[in-house]
Order: structure tokens, then C-alpha cells, then sequence
């Protein structure tokens, strides 16, 4: 029954004189996330409406999946498109639409005629009223109800005339390229793959740096994080994922410093080299999942310090969540059952029994210079030696 | 890679690499001789032969009758068709079941779903050697036990159970208690003939022995009672359903048929290579045996168990790192046994066998097959050592 979508945004709207950077950048998406589905299809911007027509026969929810997964887009209408040729011949389409789209008619309905085509003889009051007449008549059962209708049936009258009733809930957000690029600190977990997708909801496209560390995490565990960036990919678009040996260095860090500070040096020194790939691949921002107070490593106190070596903003979007909303989000995302897979991941080799909680900037300064011989040498080293896979939900 | 630069595959307790020959066939019946033996004409004839042939195969090798050889789709099926169907056909008896503390999971969960159909489990221990005391069992051999069922070989250690002694001892005790043995890691590697030992049903994998993944066959003897526990087209008799895996049945023909051709050469090859790995390993610090025994001279007794199997733990160092490490050197090895080792619970046969925490994280298994020659051994020796002193060094504080 449905041929066209007409896809509805908020927030680009009053982004002003940029805003057809916004609609670009969302009609880019729209046509990139429709690559893999199959059918032909053409996308059009209208001001202040972007439109989805099907060219070929298609289906209907690998479509709305699709768009689903586009930044930007607050909602799906399927709408039936025709041509003006009559008002009886409209009464007659309005009518068919209502029986199969509500094949139970005890219902309340109001009708939202809009008229952009001045010249339509009918302005919109009285279209209103005389589609809700007809429709009254052709379903005896139906009630009006202007304020809270169950069902609110939209006539637009362009060139064509739309006829729609339902929206279906897209992801919000904003399209993704309209926001710079930051560097996604990936490990296996639940909660980075979560942030990466909040980030790059608001429009930031997003690389990622994953820290391996053979033989004590596997082939299995890398794979693990390449699977979780192809599940982010699905929203955020391919991501470039590079992979950092951090097994030398962490045996440095274990060497040389004191036990309980293993966890914290170790963290600054994946900051440092994230920021680092981050700088050299022209991202803006870096982004962690980390949450205040969840482990050892994300007290404030810890924060601060692994901070410090930053001098690029680093984005946390879910420094105030508490884990159980965390893991919502990471079911709807689809990352959960992935992310809880049991593989080692670096942060836990070594992990002290009672890591230090409140490390003092200072102190862990002064026993970072246990590293001086070689560290610069072995972060060179990371850097040089990581190797960069590109991860795309569209490609197998 | 490893000095040898060639990959070096000692895990064949999970899996093994197909013989050629067994390719050879095997691609030829899915291209060309592919009929369904159930069919009337010429085609499913020409496959019905291959069938029949593998049936012979099997059979003369286990010197059994070719009505004995059932089919499987490997050897958790064939364990899962003994125990439930074995257990329901003879409940009237009894609602009895003896088997080990140290069975694969294909029994002892299987076991633990017959406990849910009301069914009553024994287990047996183990002493320190993963070996069964016939004493014990004995004692728990009771008028209502319909079945016992006792690994030949144990996939972790590489224990041998006394089969032949055991099936004496049940028949003795109750000549209707079924004996059933999971036979997966001993057949191709030890000397099997169910009618001497007593053994009613006794399971056999495919992809164990280098053939096919997929197939197994239940040896089953003429007059045991049996139910099935799928249902369908009647094939096998209607004791196991669905049409026959005609590739996998001639490629385990073949395959059993190779593997058992020298035997008593091939164990004498593997027993030398074990005794040689052993004693070498045993030589680095902090590594020890697990699961043989020694004689008065410090000589290891690796007659009385697997020729293929060795257990050894690395003091201090994780299973798992050491796994990896390995690998990065072309080496394949196994850390506990490798179908439960994704599951992170420590080894049941190591801690039936009464091995410490620290043992049992760092256990190894390796397992060899016809292909495995000493310079392999002499690689992995040396890249065990190598692992041990550039990550023996970091350990969780």
C-alpha cells in the first residue's frame, strides 16, 4: 500500500543558515543507509520536508529498520502518495487508506488537512471538515475527537497530495558528519560501545582505538571488539579501527611501578596513545564510557588524573548513568549479548586486589619516571605498529 | 612461527585433521555417488554399497556383528541415544545409573537432565591418576541398576579406565545391567572388542579419528534394549531416524579402518614420543605431569595410560597466556579440556583427581595423533620454556 516515506526531523530545523548542511548531511545518510536494502529508491528534500519514494517494490520493514538506524530522523511516516485528479477521487483513496490501515474502525479520529498548494480549491478548515465527513459515513462506527483522537489522519496537498496517519519513532539525533570526529577508546565491554553510539547520535562521526594485548587476550577477544565496532557501525557508519599492542608496554608499567598504581599509569598511557592516533587522523575529541565510581579507575579522583594527560576534550556521556541504564541502551543498541561474551580484555590482567582509589597526580608522576628509559620509545612503538582494520554494518 | 616454521597441531583430543584418503572419498560421494540410500533406484543402490561397506569396516574391527553399528551425527549423540534411551527402555528394572565423576559433558549432562526424568545417579571418584576404583564400583552395583557408563579414555588426562575388568564385574553382578562406554578418545589409540570387555553400548566419534565432523556410530549389541529418542522415517531399524549421512558413514568406514591398520606400531610410536615429552618437560621448573604414574627408577609409566593424551601444569601461569603465546609460535594446544574451556570452569577430571587451584589454572593438554614426530615435540618443549620465562615473570599480586 505504501510507496513513499516522508521522514521528519526536529532540532536541524532551527539550526539556521547552516540548516541545509543539516539536510544534506541527513539525505546523505538516508541514501546510505538504504544502500544494502534491496529496491530503488530516490530521496528528496521539499523545504522543511525530506521525502522517500520507492521506485521498485520493496520491504517495508527492512525500510523503516533502515531509517530507523539514521541519526537525525525523529520520525517515519508511510505515506500513500497520488496524484490530483478529483475530490471524489481523493474521498475515494482517504477511505481505502483508513480501511486498510485501521481494520478496526471503533475508534476516535480527527482529520489534519494541510493546504501548502494555495490553489487547492478547498482550503484546509473545509478539507477537514469534508474528509471527515466522508469518512463518518463510509465508517458509521467511527467518532471524532478533536482533542485527544486515538487516530489523526494528515491530508497534505503539494504538488501531489500525501495521505498519512502514523509515525513511526526514529532515532533522533543529529546526522552524523555535521559534528567533527572524535576517537572512541573501544575495549570489550558494555559500556564503550554505548558511548560511542550516544556520541556519534549527535551527529560526530566516530574512529575507534582498541588496546590488544597478546597472549593475554585472544584472537577471540580482538575479534569480540571488532564485532562490537561493526554493531556501533550500524548507526554511526564505518569506523576505522585501529588496533594498539599494548602488551610491552603494560609489562613496562609492571615492571617499574607499584602494583596498585598499574591500573591508573596504564590508563594514562592509553589516553596518551589515543590521543595521539586521534591527532594524527584529524579527530576533534576523544570518548570513553567511562561512569563515575564504577571501578577503581572512574572515581573522580581517577578521572582527574588519567585526565590530565589529555589535551584534547574528552567526551564521557555516561559519567552520570547508573549501570543498569547503561545496559538498557546496550540492548536497544544491540551491543549487550556481545559485549558480555567472557574473553579477557587488557584492563584486567593484572588488576591489583586493592587498586588505588584516590591516586594522587603527583605521586603518580613521580613513579611514572621509573619509565623514562624506554617509554617514549615503546608508545613510538605502539603508534607504529598498530594496525587499522575498517569496520562497516554494511559490509560483511 | 615456531623454529620449524610450519604449524604445529597438537590438539587432537578436540579435533583431527582429515586423512586425504578419507577427503578423497568423501568429496567424491557428495559429488557424484550423492543418492539416498533409502531410494529404489540404481542411485540410492550405488550409495546403500558404501553404507553397507562402512558397516563391514566398523564391524570387523570391533569383531562384532554388522547389525551392531548404528549411526550417528557423532559422539555426543551416540552418548545422549545410550544413556536416555538405554535408561527408558530398561526403567521396569530400575531407575539405577553408575557412571564417573570425570565423564565428558556429553554423559554427565545427560545424566543430570535423567536425575530431572527421575532417574538415580552414582558417580564414581578417581584416585590421583584419573583411574576408577573397581571396589567402589563393586559396592555400587545394585539389583535396580540398569546401567553403568565408564569412559575408555578420559579426554583431559588421558586416563584408561579397566574397561575389560569393570564389564566382568557388572555382568557378574547383574548380568542385566547395561555397560555402556564413551570410547571417543580411546578408539583408533587403544585396543577395543565390546563382546570380550562385556560392553552392551559403546559410542565412537568421527572427527576424532580423522574422519568427518558431523558422524559418529553407537556400537550396539544384538538383544540390548534400546528406545530412540528422535523420531522419523524409520532408517537404522527406526532406533535412530533420518536419512543416512552417506559421506560421513563411508568416511568414518575408512576412517577407522586406517587408523586401526598398524595400531599396535602406532602406540608403540606415541608411547616412546610421550615418554620422551614427559620426561623433558618435567626437567623445566615449575612444570608438572599430571595423570601418570612412575615406576622405582623415576621412569614414567605411560603404558598404563593414553599413548596420545599428556596433562601437564605450567606453576603461575595461566592456561590461557600460555595458549596464546603458543599460538603466536604456530602451536595449537589445549588448555583443560577443550570443550569446556570456553565455559572458564576449572577442569572436573584435574579436580576429581584432586589437583590444587593454582594446577588447575595452569593446565595444559596436548594430544597427538599418527602425524605428530618427535621434532614437534622438541619445538614445543623448547617454546614452553621460552613462554615460561618472558611471561612467568608477571603474576596477579
Amino acid at each position: 500500500m505504501y510507496t513513499s516515506f516522508l521522514i521528519k526531523y526536529a532540532e536541524i530545523g532551527v539550526k539556521g543558515k547552516n540548516r541545509y548542511l543539516f539536510e544534506d548531511a541527513l539525505v546523505r545518510q538516508i541514501k546510505y543507509a538504504l544502500k544494502p536494502v534491496e529496491g530503488t529508491f530516490t530521496v528528496s528534500k521539499t523545504p522543511g520536508r525530506i521525502f522517500l519514494d520507492a521506485e521498485s517494490d520493496f520491504d517495508f520493514d527492512e525500510v523503516i529498520n533502515a531509517l530507523q538506524h539514521v541519526f537525525g530522523i525523529t520520525g517515519i511516516c508511510p505515506v500513500v502518495k497520488t496524484e490530483d485528479i478529483s475530490l471524489e477521487d481523493l474521498d475515494e483513496k482517504v477511505v481505502k487508506f483508513f480501511d486498510m490501515a485501521y481494520p478496526d474502525k471503533n475508534k476516535t479520529f480527527k482529520v489534519n488537512a494541510r493546504r501548502s498548494r494555495k490553489n487547492y480549491p478547498l482550503d484546509s478548515m473545509e478539507l477537514n471538515a469534508h474528509m471527515g465527513e466522508v469518512l463518518l459515513k463510509a465508517f458509521p462506527e467511527l467518532t471524532v475527537d478533536v482533542h485527544e483522537p486515538e487516530i489523526t489522519l494528515v491530508v497534505e496537498v503539494r504538488e501531489m497530495i500525501y495521505i498519512y496517519s502514523e509515525i513511526i519513532p526514529g532515532p533522533g539525533g543529529l546526522p552524523i558528519g555535521t559534528n567533527g570526529k572524535a576517537m572512541l577508546l573501544l575495549s570489550g565491554g558494555i559500556d564503550s560501545p554505548v558511548a560511542g553510539y550516544m556520541i556519534s547520535k549527535r551527529g560526530v562521526r566516530i574512529d575507534a582505538v582498541y588496546f590488544h594485548a597478546p597472549p593475554y587476550t585472544s584472537e577471540r577477544a580482538k575479534q569480540k571488539v571488532v564485532d562490537l565496532a561493526k554493531k556501533v557501525s550500524a548507526y554511526a557508519g564505518p569506523i576505522y579501527l585501529h588496533i594498539v599492542n599494548f602488551t610491552e608496554l603494560q609489562l613496562y608499567i609492571y615492571e617499574k611501578c607499584p602494583h596498585e598504581e598499574l591500573t591508573i599509569i596504564m590508563r594514562r598511557y592509553m589516553m596518551k596513545i589515543a590521543e595521539q592516533i586521534a591527532k594524527d587522523t584529524e579527530c576533534q575529541a576523544l570518548i570513553t564510557g567511562e561512569s563515575i565510581g564504577q571501578v577503581a579507575s572512574q572515581t573522580t579522583q581517577s578521572l582527574s588524573v588519567t585526565n590530565e594527560v589529555c589535551t584534547l576534550p574528552v567526551f564521557r556521556p555516561l559519567i552520570a548513568f547508573d549501570k543498569e541504564d547503561i545496559v538498557t541502551i546496550s540492548k536497544k543498541i544491540d551491543t549487550y549479548e556481545t559485549s558480555i561474551l567472557p574473553f579477557e580484555d587488557c584492563c584486567t590482567i593484572f588488576v591489583a586486589k586493592h587498586p588505588v582509589t584516590k591516586p594522587n597526580l603527583g605521586i603518580i608522576k613521580r613513579h611514572e619516571e621509573n619509565l623514562n628509559e624506554k617509554i617514549d620509545d615503546m608508545v613510538k612503538e605502539c603508534i607504529d605498529t598498530k594496525e587499522i582494520i575498517i569496520v562497516n554494518a554494511h559490509e560483511n | 612461527m615456531n623454529s620449524l616454521n610450519k604449524e604445529i597441531y597438537l590438539d587432537n583430543s578436540a579435533t583431527t585433521r582429515v586423512h586425504p584418503k578419507v577427503v578423497t572419498l568423501v568429496s567424491q560421494i557428495m559429488s557424484e555417488d550423492y543418492g539416498n540410500p533409502s531410494s529404489m533406484h540404481n542411485k540410492g543402490v550405488e550409495a546403500e554399497r558404501y553404507v553397507i561397506n562402512a558397516t563391514k569396516q566398523i564391524a570387523k574391527i570391533l569383531k562384532a556383528s554388522e547389525k551392531d553399528i548404528l549411526f550417528t551425527s557423532g559422539g555426543t549423540e551416540s552418548d545422549n541415544l545410550a544413556l536416555i534411551g538405554g535408561a527408558r527402555a530398561n526403567q521396569r528394572a530400575g531407575k539405577h545409573i553408575i557412571t564417573t565423576a570425570i565423564e565428558h559433558p556429553a554423559i554427565l549432562n545427560t545424566c543430570k537432565y535423567l536425575e530431572e526424568e527421575g532417574f538415580e545417579i552414582s558417580y564414581l571418584h578417581v584416585d590421583e591418576y584419573g583411574v576408577i576404583d573397581l571396589d567402589e564400583l563393586k559396592s555400587l552395583i545394585r539389583p535396580d541398576t540398569i546401567l553403568v557408563s565408564i569412559m575408555y579414555v578420559n579426554n583431559e588426562v588421558g586416563s584408561v579406565q579397566p574397561i575389560q575388568e569393570a564389564g566382568a564385574l557388572i555382568k557378574n553382578l547383574n548380568k542385566n545391567t547395561l555397560f555402556h562406554v564413551d570410547a571417543v578418545q580411546g578408539f583408533g589409540k587403544c585396543e577395543i572388542y565390546p563382546g570380550k570387555m562385556n560392553v552392551d553400548l559403546m559410542s565412537v566419534s568421527g572427527h576424532k579419528i580423522h574422519g568427518p565432523k558431523g558422524i559418529g556410530f553407537l556400537f550396539v549389541k544384538t538383544g540390548t534394549k534400546l528406545k530412540p529418542i528422535s523420531f522419523g522415517g524409520g532408517q537404522q531399524g527406526g532406533l535412530r531416524n533420518g536419512t543416512l549421512n552417506v559421506p560421513g558413514i563411508a568416511g568414518i568406514g575408512l576412517a577407522s579402518e586406517l587408523i586401526t591398520k598398524d595400531l599396535d606400531e602406532e602406540r608403540e610410536k606415541l608411547f616412546s614420543l610421550k615418554s620422551f615429552f614427559l620426561q623433558e618437560i618435567e626437567k623445566i621448573d615449575r612444570v608438572s605431569v599430571n595423570g601418570v604414574k612412575k615406576d622405582e627408577t623415576g621412569a614414567f609409566l605411560v603404558k598404563e595410560t593414553a599413548p596420545h593424551i599428556m596433562n601437564i601444569s605450567v606453576k603461575g601461569l595461566r592456561s590461557e597466556v600460555m595458549l596464546h603465546a603458543l599460538e603466536e609460535e604456530g602451536i595449537f594446544i589445549s588448555a583443560g579440556s577443550a570443550c569446556a574451556s570456553h565455559s572458564k570452569k576449572t577442569s572436573s577430571t584435574l579436580k576429581s583427581m584432586g589437583k590444587s587451584a593454582e594446577a588447575m589454572d595452569g593446565a595444559l593438554r596436548i594430544s597427538m595423533s599418527q602425524f605428530t614426530e618427535k621434532e614437534d615435540l622438541v619445538t614445543l618443549i623448547d617454546a614452553i620454556k621460552r613462554a615460561i620465562e618472558v611471561y612467568g615473570r608477571f603474576v596477579r599480586k
